[in-house]
């Protein structure tokens, strides 16, 4: 078992970065590497880049904690937790934190890794208000950037 | 028209594999050929001990703290500066053939250029949508077919072997066991880790690859055309697994143990335990600190039987690369380019290779992992007379000295100097170190060392980490000592010796990459 923990601090509002991580269908708007992903009750499937399909189970999707959390149910991992916090830092910023549980632990850091750069995508559209994931969900330029509505 | 370069790196090789440096079982008579004519370098020290930050080093001219590849798994920027690219804008023609690992390999999000590529069957990046002309192509390289040390995966090598070989996917050893962790699985004759039959004829192993890929690169050139190549054998890195009929070139049995090899369990455990701790925690199966030694392979259970087929294995993948490089050297000389073409012969890293009872690499700053081949052939058009240069030299040096056989001032973020041509010249320009770093942070154990080689001395300060308290440390006299095993760290008698190299180390640090880049996959 090995853990992996990333995080970020976002010029947003928790409220509206929620509105975005707890909507598992467009995750691939915001996590390089995804093409696509469908979601079918608690079962997410995610097509990576290099073409290949991993189904996951959605174990939490909580927006009064602002916490979800879901399991890759390939094969390949004996144990798959990966978890996503959305903290309100109570200055109109946030802050996100990625972690990932794997056993095997190597795989913690082969999956696990990537979300360095989902962290990143998320602060960089959220803070330059503008990006596919905003779009899917609504959210304008102004309340992107961290400005009132 | 100006002087060309062939760059020619292989993966993890000793200095005493070849025969021009004392080496006496695999015999390398195209690269001795080439010290003879050439310089030697009898110190020349790698900047990291691993794949990603050594390689990265080669390509920018920088150290691993400076160009920010901290260690493997840390990707090298695509923007990053890149000796390549500085000479394709000089008008050079460039090419990288064969093992490239800028990028980390475990790749599924495909999310780096050189796996996409290779994907897509690529030999070069542009009118990629990630390619807007502003930095030339792809890290400076016009032309990229690409390799490691399998068939697995979607490198150019994997792909040409599937669709013309698919039976032989499955022949080479499996690197990686079915947890994705460096297999140690055993194999051979004696059970040896990363040791493997491979039933594959010698035309589709990828020493040849590399090669016959080269040379058709370079038949695709003017005769007039100045090009950079840089030619990158897999071998000899682990997995031991040759083509079957090769093998029998060198029998294990009549291989003598390495010298650096303490040939008694209580030799081997007194010498680990003058060391740093984690030197006998991973010896003992007990701390596996880095990710490039097979997690569940314990040294203290290598057999010497096993040591010598491995040391035999890998004498043949050197026998195969030096067999290579005379099929490409002769392709050259055809083209009639044989007097303008400057040759670099060298490796990233070494290989422990039974020194003090251990195999593969990691943090252990000693001659198995830090010595290593370095031969420059100028063009005999240059006129250069042949010599062998003492002084310590580093793999940072490569880019300048690019540089300067094109006729090109070295670039200024380059941190380097073009290398010395004999000692004389080594003095003259003040080449009296070379410096050495291994930062790795892998689910919660880390381990820095800083390392300064000079006078003759090998001194290593440990930072704080998860086994050590940043007082410990290594120091080993490389002429009294060569093998590395009498540690003068604690010894009074030499504690000025002691701070003095400390504080040239520390003095001599280059600066930080800002902000630290994450790691983001294993290898």
């Amino acid at each position: 078992m090995a853990t992996l923990r990333r995080e970020i601090r976002i010029h947003a509002p928790a409220s509206e970065v929620w509105k975005v991580v707890g909507r598992p269908e467009i995750l691939h708007l915001w996590f390089p590497g995804l093409t696509n992903c469908t979601v079918d009750g608690n079962v997410r499937i995610i097509f990576l880049g290099s073409g290949m399909p991993m189904p996951e189970e959605i174990i939490t999707n909580d927006s009064l904690q602002r916490r979800f959390q879901y399991r890759i149910t390939v094969p390949i991992f004996k144990f798959h937790l990966a978890t996503v916090d959305v903290i309100d830092l109570f200055d109109d910023t946030c802050l996100v934190v990625y972690s990932t549980e794997a056993d095997p632990g190597v795989m913690a850091l082969v999956i696990g890794g990537a979300t360095t750069g989902a962290l990143e995508e998320l602060r960089k559209q959220f803070e330059s208000g503008v990006g596919p994931a905003l779009d899917a969900v609504g959210i304008n330029s102004s309340v992107a950037a961290g400005g009132t509505v | 028209m100006g002087r060309k370069i062939l760059f020619v790196t292989t993966d993890q090789q000793r200095y005493d594999t070849l025969g021009c440096n004392g080496g006496n079982i695999a015999r390398t008579p195209v690269v001795d050929a080439l010290a003879a004519s050439g310089v030697r370098y009898e110190r020349a020290v790698p900047q990291s001990v691993v794949c990603m930050p050594s390689r990265s080093t080669m390509l920018t001219g920088q150290y691993p703290t400076t160009h920010g590849v901290w260690m493997n798994g840390v990707p090298l920027p695509v923007d990053a500066p890149s000796v390549a690219a500085l000479l394709y804008r000089a008008g050079y023609r460039t090419a990288l053939v064969g093992k490239p690992h800028f990028e980390p390999f475990l790749d599924p999000f495909g999310k780096f250029t050189e796996n996409v590529l290779a994907v897509q069957g690529r030999e070069t990046a542009e009118n990629q949508p990630w390619f807007d002309g502003s930095t030339g192509p792809h890290r400076g390289f016009e032309h990229l077919e690409f390799s490691t040390h399998g068939g697995a995966g979607n490198l150019h090598y994997a792909r040409w072997l599937m669709e013309n070989h698919p039976e032989a996917i499955g022949m080479f050893y499996q690197v990686l066991d079915a947890t994705l962790e460096v297999n140690a699985a055993g194999g051979g004759e004696n059970g040896a880790p990363q040791v493997h039959v491979n039933e594959m004829p010698k035309e589709w192993y990828h020493t040849d690859w590399v090669a016959e890929r080269t040379i058709s690169w370079l038949d695709s050139l003017q005769a007039d055309d100045d090009w950079f190549c840089w030619m990158s054998f897999p071998d000899p890195h682990h997995p031991w697994d040759p083509p079957k009929d090769e093998v029998g070139r060198i029998n294990w049995r009549d291989v003598d143990l390495p010298a650096g090899y303490p040939t008694t369990a209580a030799e081997r455990e007194r010498i680990l335990d003058a060391k740093p701790r984690h030197w006998r925690k991973w010896y003992d199966g007990e701390l596996v600190s880095n990710y490039e030694a097979p997690k569940h392979w314990v040294p203290a259970t290598l057999t010497p039987d096993q040591l010598r087929e491995v040391t035999a294995l890998n004498a043949v993948e050197c026998e195969l690369i030096d067999e290579a490089l005379g099929r490409v050297m002769a392709a050259i000389a055809a083209r009639g380019w044989g007097d303008d073409v400057d040759v670099i012969f060298t490796t990233d890293h070494g290989e422990l290779g039974g020194d003090f009872g251990l195999m593969f690499k990691g943090p252990y700053h000693v001659d198995g992992l830090m010595r290593l081949p370095l031969i420059w052939r100028p063009a005999p058009s240059a006129g250069l007379t042949p010599s062998v240069v003492s002084r310590p030299v580093g793999l940072v040096d490569l880019a300048p000295t690019f540089c300067t056989i094109a006729g090109l001032a070295p670039a200024e973020w380059m941190q380097g100097k073009p290398l010395p041509v004999h000692d004389a010249d080594a003095v003259a320009r003040g080449i009296d170190k070379a410096l050495t770093e291994w930062d790795s942070e892998l689910f919660g154990v880390a381990v820095y060392l800083r390392t300064i080689t000079r006078d003759g001395w090998v001194c290593t300060a440990y930072k704080p980490g998860f086994v050590h308290d940043g007082t410990e440390g290594e120091l080993y006299n490389l002429a009294n000592d060569p093998l590395q095993q009498v540690n003068l760290w604690e010894d009074p008698a030499y504690s000025s010796t002691r701070s003095d190299l400390v504080a040239d180390l520390w003095d001599s640090q280059p600066e930080a990459h800002s902000p630290r880049m994450p790691l983001i996959a294993p290898v």
